[in-house]
């Protein structure tokens, strides 16, 4: 059962995402051992598969490197949440095809290490513990298409197809 | 209703007569701007789908400045990946180590990028251009590689903030401590999703250097981007560059233009302000606080240029850098570091006992040439103050003017660079 990180923190930035001393590498596996190292040393021991984070507003501010989207993917993290997201960071994400959810209910309604149950077609986040359902809005359109292109790149050569 | 100069600079490439914030559009782009650390990545992606072209080898610039002289050889293999594809593909703005610096000071000195145009870059401080009057942004990798292989990207057309600057700014205050200012008011993502448009009669009156320092730092509130309408300051800027007012378009926000918000300043009212640890906006007066630091550090793509560095001979001329400070100034291009040699500036930097560095975004990102240890005190010109942002994460850092760090490697501990006005020394030598 997948479970939840919970950082209250607001302005949570890629440099404490991946810090810079890690992107001579963008081997998305190399990244993952430094994933959010600078703000939790202990996060890369305890996240496993599909689990998701939950964080404050304005999460992934500052560089526009995608290796903060690679770390966390290739930890294990299935998702995020948070009140909002920095601009390049979410882009980054949508063009990943990784889901990442602007809600704020998810703060309160999780504790850290709660298990979690994720239906994103239905656009819920369940915590198991308390039987509480949040439910999110779903990704725009257009990052939908992205995602079920496979990623911004897919999507880009699929509608070149399309046209020729 | 009218429009922005952001919202005219879209419609105009999309080739519509308007168009709205929260429209999505598939953006054609001028110029893409390419580095080693995050071009690699997207190169290897186009390669591994077999997208193997640029969309125009003519609109693509490549200056590796993050990791050069290269450090190590994880550095070199980036640096060789960014040379090796600009001769595969025949990029044809290639800026050689020796012959560039920091890429987006170097691009706004070529005269290749204009008023009117888009720009993207796999570099948050893309909007740094915009002090051009055009549309840059920093995106990631994958935007990058589309953009070399498409020449668009997406972009949802932004709404603006309009931040009015009026009146004089003190002597000794700075357009960082002006920027420091509005981050600190506005927050760290105050203008999240947001144009940052400056406008007043303070920045009419601004250089080109100081309007720079304004956009590049649009990111560290969330801003998309930064811009300012072209005026005589900027056309001169060109001129002495080679271009010609027919080569681009100038484009001005109409009087009913609709802005999310309209933040008003005071120029007057600016103090030198340092951004405390860990966030751009945790602003306060130079000096309130008697901090000792043990770096001092001038350079970056926001405070790296001449005329920061003219600032700083101010005050280090016929002075010492502290016994426990080390101070590092990075000039910002190759131009600026021989200006600074034309000037005199680098021997007042030696005999005052601080060291000079290659011309690249250095210690500003942890990456080398001044990274911080464990709990070491820094002052900085750079853009950034996050946790781990110039190394070790037990360390401080505070953001200031390039100013205000010379002052306070001068006395050991952070200083209002006022202290140093000549009306202010005047009465410190008397009172001696």
């Amino acid at each position: 059962m997948p479970k939840v990180f919970v950082y209250q923190r607001e302005h949570i930035n890629t440099d404490e995402i991946i810090p810079a001393r890690y992107l001579t590498s963008d081997v998305e596996a190399e990244l993952a051992q430094h994933a959010m190292e600078d703000l939790d040393g202990s996060f890369v021991e305890r996240a496993a598969s599909d689990d998701i984070l939950i964080c404050g507003e304005d999460f992934g501010c500052g560089s526009s490197r995608e290796h903060a989207v690679w770390a966390i993917r290739g930890a294990g993290v299935q998702a995020v949440f948070a009140p909002s997201f920095a601009r390049i960071f979410y882009r980054n994400a949508i063009n990943n095809g990784y889901p990442v959810f602007e809600n704020r209910e998810v703060l309160e309604a999780f504790e850290d290490g709660d298990e979690a149950a994720l239906d994103i077609e239905a656009g819920t986040l369940t915590n198991v513990r308390t039987g509480r359902v949040v439910h999110f809005a779903p990704l725009p359109d257009f990052a939908l298409d992205i995602a079920r292109a496979g990623g911004l790149l897919e999507y880009l050569k699929a509608k070149e197809v399309q046209h020729a | 209703m009218g429009m922005t100069i952001s919202e005219k600079i879209l419609a105009a490439k999309v080739g519509r007569e308007k168009v709205v914030p929260g429209e999505l559009y598939e953006v054609p782009i001028d110029w893409v701007l390419c580095h080693e650390v995050t071009t690699p990545a997207a190169l290897r992606m186009l390669e591994a789908r077999g997208m193997n072209r640029v969309f125009d080898p003519s609109r693509i610039v490549a200056i590796p400045d993050h990791t050069v002289p290269a450090m190590d050889i994880k550095a070199a293999k980036l640096y060789q990946k960014l040379k090796s594809w600009v001769q595969e593909f025949g990029i044809q703005h290639w800026f050689e180590v020796g012959r560039a610096g920091i890429a987006h000071v170097v691009l706004e000195g070529t005269g290749l990028i204009k008023p009117g145009e888009t720009l993207v870059s796999g570099d948050s401080h893309t909007c740094n251009a915009g002090a051009l009057g055009m549309f840059a942004t920093g995106v990631g990798s994958t935007d990058l590689a589309g953009a070399i292989y498409s020449g668009k990207v997406w972009f949802k057309v932004p709404e603006t903030m309009l931040i009015r600057v009026t009146g004089e700014l003190q002597e000794g205050v700075t357009p960082k401590d002006l920027v420091l200012e509005v981050i600190k008011r506005i927050g760290a993502d105050g203008a999240n999703y947001l144009v940052m448009e400056w406008v007043g009669d303070t920045i009419d009156r601004m250089d080109m250097e100081g309007r720079f320092t304004l956009t590049n730092m649009a990111i560290e509130a969330g801003g998309k981007t930064g811009i300012i309408a072209v005026d005589d300051t900027t056309r001169n800027f060109l001129a002495a560059r080679g271009v010609s007012p027919d080569q681009y378009t100038e484009h001005r926000s109409d009087p009913d233009a609709e802005y999310q918000v309209v933040v008003d300043i005071d120029a007057s009212e600016v103090e030198p302000t340092v951004a405390y640890p860990h966030i751009p906006s945790n602003g306060r007066v130079a000096g309130s606080d008697k901090i000792r630091v043990d770096q001092a550090y001038v350079g970056s793509c926001t405070n790296g240029r001449i005329s920061d560095l003219r600032d700083v001979a101010r005050i280090l001329r016929g002075r010492k850098v502290a016994d426990h400070v080390r101070m590092i100034v990075v000039p910002a291009t190759q131009a600026v570091w021989k200006q600074a040699v034309v000037e005199g500036l680098m021997e007042v930097f030696v005999d005052a006992g601080a060291t000079v560095s290659y011309p690249s975004c250095g210690a500003c990102l942890g990456m080398h040439s001044g990274v911080l240890g464990p709990n070491d005190v820094c002052i900085s010109s750079t853009n950034r103050n996050f946790v781990g942002r110039m190394g070790d994460p037990s360390a401080q850092i505070y953001l200031a003017s390039p100013a205000t760090v010379a002052a306070s490697a001068v006395r050991g501990y952070i200083t209002d660079p006022r202290e140093f006005n000549e009306s202010h020394q005047a009465v410190a030598v008397s009172a001696d």
